[in-house]
């Protein structure tokens, strides 16, 4: 004891994973990967596309998500996401999927810098998984 | 009098349309469930959004250079009002409600002497509008494909709000709906998503401080669309929970009715055909007496 702290992923259809043994997790914080371990300082960031890393007691799990808010506060990690998978359980077809349509949005010509910045991330990441 | 073969007719139609009524409640029933569970689940999600967005406007230090979303335009004359109603009938009041809440902030509008614009979003609230407010309706949205409620519907709202937002098209908007309490019981809700009520702000401690990366301004101006859309979601939750349950009253109401009225119809058949038969004795009887 006293090295957990409790996490809580909620997406809005549900509450998509709680846990509270829970060691490190990493998080990819809007400006650059962070990551958190109990008493962390109360602290509000978002998220980039990029991949969620939990090391709990029950071992390690990654996520990967497209957007999102974390919270951190009295141990208590909560991140709102709207586009959360599981990579075990993501197949390949999936991965393919968001690949095409993430390069069917960069190729439009009128997004904004952040956008594309966003969607290189986005295409990055999910080619790593791939 | 009805002749007996009209009545026959009568109860046979009335049994059938109470066979459908009846069918149409099992199936509000079943979706009420599921509609309950995921406005329930999806509860957590819009109040944790809350939250974090009170957090910060608190952290906010500069007020005046807070984003428009929350801190509003300055001005209130141009209201955009999004009724959100179903877009099938036959279920009791739902509509109805929604819309005789809405035609009062309305007439209340109208009064003030500020500018309408309506979003509807389902069909049927757009059937009813139409008539009174055929030109203020500038949009409706209609989700008649997708079975239940999604995330994605719900941004697509949220994103032309935005939109029209940004090309200064409104001022402040307000989201109608009825709130789910319980199966009988749907309460029509108004609120305010731009700006934001800032009556709520000061409901908060701001004891608690916070670390923002980046800054509170850029985490904020990512933040509140997202918020728009998680109310809007939440809102078309409730929604549909609330839809399935006027639905099972109003088709439980109808069942009973319709039983009623096949008892009321089978004495009155019944009766008649006692009287052709006690006619038709009489008539017998009579002819052998006067032989």
């Amino acid at each position: 004891m006293g090295e957990e702290f409790k996490i809580e992923i909620i997406n809005p259809e549900k509450s998509f994973l709680s846990k509270d043994d829970v060691k490190e997790v990493i998080i990819p914080a809007f400006e650059g990967e962070m990551g958190i371990l109990k008493d962390h300082i109360s602290i509000i960031s978002f998220l980039k596309p990029g991949i969620i890393k939990i090391h709990s007691k029950s071992g390690e799990e990654k996520y990967y998500v497209e957007d999102g808010i974390v919270e951190f506060k009295n141990n208590n990690l909560s991140i709102l996401t709207s586009s959360i998978f599981s990579i075990k359980d993501l197949e390949k077809t999936k991965v393919q999927n968001l690949i095409k349509t993430a390069e069917e949005e960069a190729n439009k010509s009128e997004i904004s810098d952040q956008i594309r910045y966003l969607i290189d991330q986005k295409l990055e990441v999910l080619k790593s998984i791939n | 009098m009805a002749s007996l073969d009209d009545l026959k007719k009568r109860i046979s139609s009335v049994k059938s349309t109470q066979k459908i009524t009846k069918a149409m409640k099992m199936v509000a029933a079943a979706k009420l469930k599921r509609a309950q569970d995921s406005a329930e689940k999806g509860r957590p999600y819009s109040q944790k959004m809350n939250n974090v967005i009170l957090n910060l406007s608190s952290g906010i230090s500069d007020k005046s250079n807070a984003p428009k979303l929350l801190s509003g335009t300055g001005s209130d004359k141009i209201h955009l009002c999004v009724v959100m109603t179903s877009d099938r009938g036959l279920c009791g009041g739902f509509n109805a409600n929604i819309i005789k809440k809405a035609k009062s902030y309305f007439l209340k509008l109208s009064e003030e002497g500020k500018e309408l614009k309506i979003i509807t979003v389902g069909s049927k609230g757009n059937d009813q509008l139409k008539r009174t407010y055929g030109n203020k309706i500038i949009k409706n949205i209609s989700f008649k494909d997708s079975k239940n409620a999604n995330y994605f519907d719900a941004e697509k709202v949220g994103k032309t709000i935005i939109e029209r937002f940004e090309k200064e098209e409104f001022d402040i908007c307000t989201i109608f709906y009825n709130q789910f309490k319980n199966v009988i019981t749907q309460i029509p809700q108004v609120q305010q998503i731009i700006p934001l009520n800032s009556k709520n702000n000061n409901e908060i401690n701001s004891e608690e401080s916070y670390e923002f990366e980046p800054d509170e301004d850029e985490i904020l101006s990512n933040l509140l669309p997202k918020n728009i859309s998680t109310q809007i979601f939440k809102a078309m939750l409730e929604n549909s929970a609330s839809e399935q349950g006027a639905r099972m009253s109003a088709m439980d109401n109808a069942t009973r009715n319709a039983g009623e009225m096949v008892d009321k119809l089978t004495i009155e058949y019944n009766r008649s055909r006692q009287a052709a038969i006690t006619k038709e004795l009489i008539e017998i009887i009579s002819g052998a007496e006067s032989l």
